[in-house]
């Protein structure tokens, strides 16, 4: 089983393009796991799915950008070296 | 011709035109060596002065380099973790072995900061684990080696997958800490190094299977994979169950029993993948 460390960011990649592309307005809002949808007061503990949800909105605002540039190298690597 | 850029002196070339220069009046047969290269080294001062610029170059970008590495990588804080001595080595591959008779697994403190991994057992360090993991690649070489199954590159593979699995393990268990809120201490340079002491165990089950055959790898992984199960279970509980373990008993029934949860199958995981990574190794 060669699960070598290139699989790994291979993996890591597509894990977090597909954390970013989860829309806000036309998929999370219908599944009742929007942004604004999770605030539940200043109690001491915010619980696994509002940590779910504040992850999902961190990743996507903090990782646009860098994506565009990390998917762009990755498509260029694929197409020359297979 | 002197090269204003060479940082060192070409000496052969300064020794013939020494030796040459020197043969052509006296007509001499062996001029002293020692005088043409120190001759030709005072005589140049641009190849002289290039090795004093190349020299502080260095030196200046020694000093960037060690004034930035400590952003990257911890250094300092890597150093505690290699504080080690044979004692506390051989004491805790015993506790590895056999952790059943051990009873206190407190950290021992001093002054805010854990005390140094050679002053207490208990501590995680990463000697062992990173003497195991390369330990583990050359021992997977030796067992493919005697199935005639091995060729060079298979050995950057098993280290590198084993590397891999490793990373995983990390992030996955970084993740569900996150999600689970828990306050911890646990750095994760400590994780590592909890996470790296299963290949002790992996070490023992191959070299026992390559010895004595299956039934040999069999039962030595699995003693080792249930030392290694009770090790991290005590050993995690007092980390993520800060306040259960001091008080002794659940404080609130549910957030504790997720994390009750998360230590079962962090230890659950050590010996699944203790067989992944060595079932391939013994036929």
């Amino acid at each position: 089983m060669a699960f070598t460390l290139y699989l790994l960011l291979q993996a890591a990649l597509l894990c977090v393009n597909t954390i970013t592309v989860l829309h806000e307005e036309r998929f999370l809002k219908n599944i009742g796991w929007g942004a604004d949808q999770g605030i539940g007061g200043f109690g001491e503990e915010p619980g696994i799915k509002s940590q779910l949800m504040n992850l999902i909105r961190s990743v996507r605002t903090v990782m646009r950008v860098p994506l565009i540039i990390i998917n762009s190298i990755a498509i260029v690597l694929l197409l020359l070296f297979g | 011709m002197a090269d204003p850029h060479q940082l060192f002196d070409d000496t052969s070339s300064a020794q013939s035109r020494g030796y040459g220069a020197q043969r052509a009046p006296s007509g001499l047969g062996y001029p002293a060596p020692s005088a043409s290269p120190q001759a030709a080294f005072l005589a140049d001062p641009v190849s002289n002065m290039a090795m004093a610029y190349g020299s502080s170059l260095a030196a200046q970008g020694k000093e960037l380099v060690d004034k930035n590495i400590d952003r990257f990588v911890p250094v300092t804080k890597l150093k505690y973790y290699f504080a080690v001595d044979t004692m506390y080595v051989g004491k805790k591959l015993g506790l590895l072995f056999f952790p059943y008779l051990h009873q206190d697994w407190e950290v021992q403190y001093q002054q805010d900061t854990p005390v140094a991994p050679r002053f207490d057992i208990n501590a995680p360090d990463l000697y062992i684990p990173a003497m195991a993991f390369i330990t583990y690649v050359l021992v997977a070489g030796l067992a493919l080696g005697t199935q005639d199954r091995f060729s060079p590159d298979l050995l950057g593979l098993q280290a590198s997958s084993a590397l891999a699995w490793l990373t995983l393990e990390v992030l996955a268990i970084l993740l569900s800490l996150y999600l689970v809120t828990v306050n911890t201490d646990l750095t994760t340079i400590d994780l590592v190094a909890f996470l790296g002491y299963k290949y002790v165990g992996m070490i023992g089950g191959v070299l026992m299977g390559l010895l004595f055959g299956k039934i040999g790898y069999y039962l030595v992984l699995g003693w080792c994979c249930v030392s290694i199960f009770v090790f991290m279970i005590r050993t995690l509980r007092l980390k993520i169950l800060a306040e259960a373990a001091a008080e002794g008993v659940p404080v609130r029934g549910a957030r504790n029993q997720l994390r009750m949860y998360l230590t079962m199958a962090v230890a659950a995981a050590q010996p699944l993948l203790m067989y992944w990574l060595t079932f391939h190794l013994v036929r």
